[in-house]
C-alpha cells in the first residue's frame, strides 16, 4: 500500500477562545472519494480550509504528498497547485467571461502557454456541460452554472485533490443535481475528493468513506451504508434522525 | 483661420465684445500656450494621482505596520490642509531648499521649476485622496472572492493585480471620477505660484486688454470643455468595463 496522498494528524484550531477543531485525525488516499458530514460549526469547513492552508492551524500536522503544510516557510503555490478548492458562494471572478476564469490561473500564477490553456479550458468547459457559455459573465449565469464554471476553473490547474466546500448549500434544489452529477463523474474518473456536504444521499452514494464531525472531534467514520444505516455513536444517531 | 479673426475683429468693431484671443496674433500665442500648459497639468497629475492612488492602497493592504502608519500620515497631511497652502509650501519651502543652476546670462534658476512644483503638489493633494478612494472599492470586494484567487495560487501581488484592483476599479469609478474632476479645477491654483497656464496668461491678457468679461468666459467655457472631456473618457471606460449581470 502506497503512502496516503493526505496525512492529517491530530489537528487542532481555536478562532479566539472557541476551540473549532479539538484533534482531528484521518488519511486519504490517492482516487479515493471522502465525505465529511455533521452539524453546523462542527468544524468541516475548516478541515478544507487548514488542508489549503487559508487557515493556519493551532497544532498537529497536516502533509498534502511531501508538502508539510504546517511548514513556517511553506511553498503556498505548489501547495495550492496539487489542491483545488470549490466554495460555496463560487467566488468566480465578475470582470471575466466564463472562459476566462477557467484559464486565469494557469496563465497568471503558472505562466503556462496560454493556447494550450484555452485548450483544456475549453475541454473542460465541456466536461461540465457548459460548452456555449465560454462567453458569458458570471452575472449571466444561473449558481449552478457558476458552480460548474468555479468546478472547471479548479480542475485546469490539474490539482491532484479537490475541495468541496459546502458546494450546494447555496443552489435552488432544482440545479443541485447538476453539479452533484458533475462531482460525481470526478469521483468515478478518479479524482481524490473530500467533499463536505448536507446532501446526505450524495454522500452515501458517492463517497468511498464517510467521517461524521461534531464538535470539532471525529465521532465516528466507516463505509457510507454502515455509518447511514446502522451508526453506533449516540450523536451520528440523531443526527441522522433530524436531516434525513 | 482668417475668417475666425476677421468675424472677431468685426464683432470687437461693432459691439465692443473684444475676444482678442481669437484676432490678435500675440494674445493668441500666449492664451493657447497657456491652455497647453493647464492640459499638461491636468493630465500628467491626473496619471500620477492615479498611480499613488494605486500604490498607496496596496500598501495600505499590506501587514508591515511602519509601511501603514507612513501612508496613514501622508493621506491625513494632505487631506487635512488647503491645496493653495501645499502647493506655497512645495514651491517656497522645499524650492529653497532644492539646488540652482546657472543659467546663460548668469543668473541662479531652481532645476525644479514651478510648473514641477505645481505637478507634484496637485499630483500628492489628488492621489492622497484616491488612495481613500481606492481603499473603499478594495473593501467592497467579498473576502470569499479573494480567497478564490489565493485557493488558486495568486500571491498578493498577483492578486492585486489581476483580481482585487480590477474589481476595486469598477466599484470606485464614480467617486474616482469626482476626485479627478476637481484635479483638473484645481490647477488654477498653480496660478499662485506662477506657472504660466490659463487662468493666470488670462489675467495678463485682461490687464493688457481691459476684456475681463470676454476672457472669463471663455475660461469657462474652456474649463468645461476640459473636464467635460475627461468625464466623457471615464463614461466610456465605464462602460468598457461594465460587468454584465453584476447587480444590475
Amino acid at each position: 500500500m502506497t503512502a496516503p496522498l493526505i496525512r492529517i494528524r491530530d489537528l487542532t484550531k481555536s478562532f479566539g477562545i472557541t476551540p473549532v477543531l479539538r484533534g482531528v485525525s484521518f488519511d486519504v488516499n490517492k482516487g479515493e472519494a471522502i465525505g465529511i458530514i455533521g452539524p453546523s460549526g462542527s468544524g468541516k469547513s475548516t478541515i478544507l480550509r487548514c488542508i489549503n492552508a487559508l487557515v493556519p492551524f493551532d497544532s498537529g500536522s497536516i502533509h498534502v504528498g511531501e508538502v508539510d503544510v504546517g511548514a513556517p516557510n511553506l511553498d503556498r503555490i505548489a501547495l495550492r497547485r496539487r489542491v483545488g478548492m470549490v466554495f460555496q458562494q463560487y467566488n468566480l471572478f465578475p470582470h471575466r467571461t466564463a472562459l476566462q476564469n477557467v484559464m486565469m490561473a494557469p496563465v497568471q500564477v503558472l505562466k503556462q502557454n496560454k493556447a494550450e490553456v484555452e485548450v483544456r479550458a475549453r475541454a473542460l468547459m465541456r466536461k461540465v456541460r457548459l460548452e456555449g457559455k465560454e462567453g458569458a459573465f458570471p452575472g449571466e449565469l444561473s449558481g449552478g452554472q457558476q458552480q460548474r464554471v468555479a468546478i472547471a476553473r479548479s480542475l485546469c490547474m490539474q490539482p491532484e485533490v479537490m475541495l468541496f466546500d459546502e458546494v450546494t448549500a447555496a443552489l435552488d434544489p432544482e440545479t443541485v443535481k447538476e453539479v452533484l452529477v458533475t462531482i460525481r463523474e470526478l469521483a468515478e474518473e478518479g479524482m481524490t475528493c473530500l467533499i463536505v456536504t448536507h446532501e446526505m444521499a450524495f454522500a452515501r452514494d458517492v463517497a468511498d468513506h464517510v467521517y461524521f464531525t461534531d464538535s470539532g472531534i471525529i465521532v465516528e467514520h466507516g463505509d457510507p451504508k454502515t455509518l447511514f444505516s446502522a451508526p453506533t455513536h449516540e450523536r451520528t444517531k440523531a443526527f441522522l434522525e433530524r436531516v434525513l | 483661420m482668417d475668417v475666425v479673426a476677421d468675424f472677431f475683429r468685426t464683432l470687437n468693431a461693432t459691439t465692443g465684445w473684444n475676444f482678442s484671443i481669437f484676432h490678435d496674433a500675440f494674445d493668441a500665442r500666449r492664451f493657447w500656450s497657456a491652455f497647453w500648459v493647464t492640459v499638461q497639468l491636468a493630465g500628467i497629475s491626473v496619471l500620477f494621482s492615479v498611480i499613488i492612488g494605486i500604490a498607496g492602497a496596496f500598501v495600505q493592504s499590506m501587514r508591515f505596520a511602519p509601511l501603514r502608519w507612513l501612508i496613514n500620515g501622508y493621506i491625513a497631511f494632505f487631506r487635512n490642509t488647503p491645496p493653495l497652502v501645499q502647493m506655497y509650501f512645495f514651491f517656497f519651502a522645499l524650492g529653497a531648499i532644492t539646488p540652482t543652476a546657472r543659467d546663460d546670462i548668469g543668473m541662479d534658476v531652481p532645476i525644479v521649476s514651478s510648473f514641477v512644483w505645481a505637478l507634484v503638489a496637485l499630483s500628492f493633494f489628488a492621489g492622497a485622496f484616491n488612495v481613500e478612494i481606492f481603499r473603499s472599492g478594495i473593501e467592497a470586494i467579498p473576502r470569499a472572492t479573494v480567497e478564490a484567487a489565493e485557493s488558486l495560487g495568486y500571491s498578493k501581488l498577483k492578486a492585486y493585480i489581476f483580481i482585487i484592483l480590477p474589481l476595486a476599479f469598477r466599484i470606485c469609478l464614480p467617486s474616482l471620477n469626482n476626485n479627478l474632476v476637481n484635479l483638473i479645477k484645481t490647477t488654477t491654483l498653480a496660478y499662485a505660484i506662477g506657472v504660466p497656464e490659463m487662468l493666470y496668461v488670462a489675467n495678463q491678457i485682461w490687464s493688457d486688454t481691459l476684456n475681463v468679461v470676454e476672457m472669463m468666459n471663455v475660461l469657462l467655457i474652456l474649463y468645461i470643455g476640459l473636464v467635460s472631456l475627461l468625464v466623457w473618457m471615464m463614461h466610456r471606460w465605464e462602460k468598457a468595463m461594465r460587468m454584465p449581470g453584476y447587480g444590475a
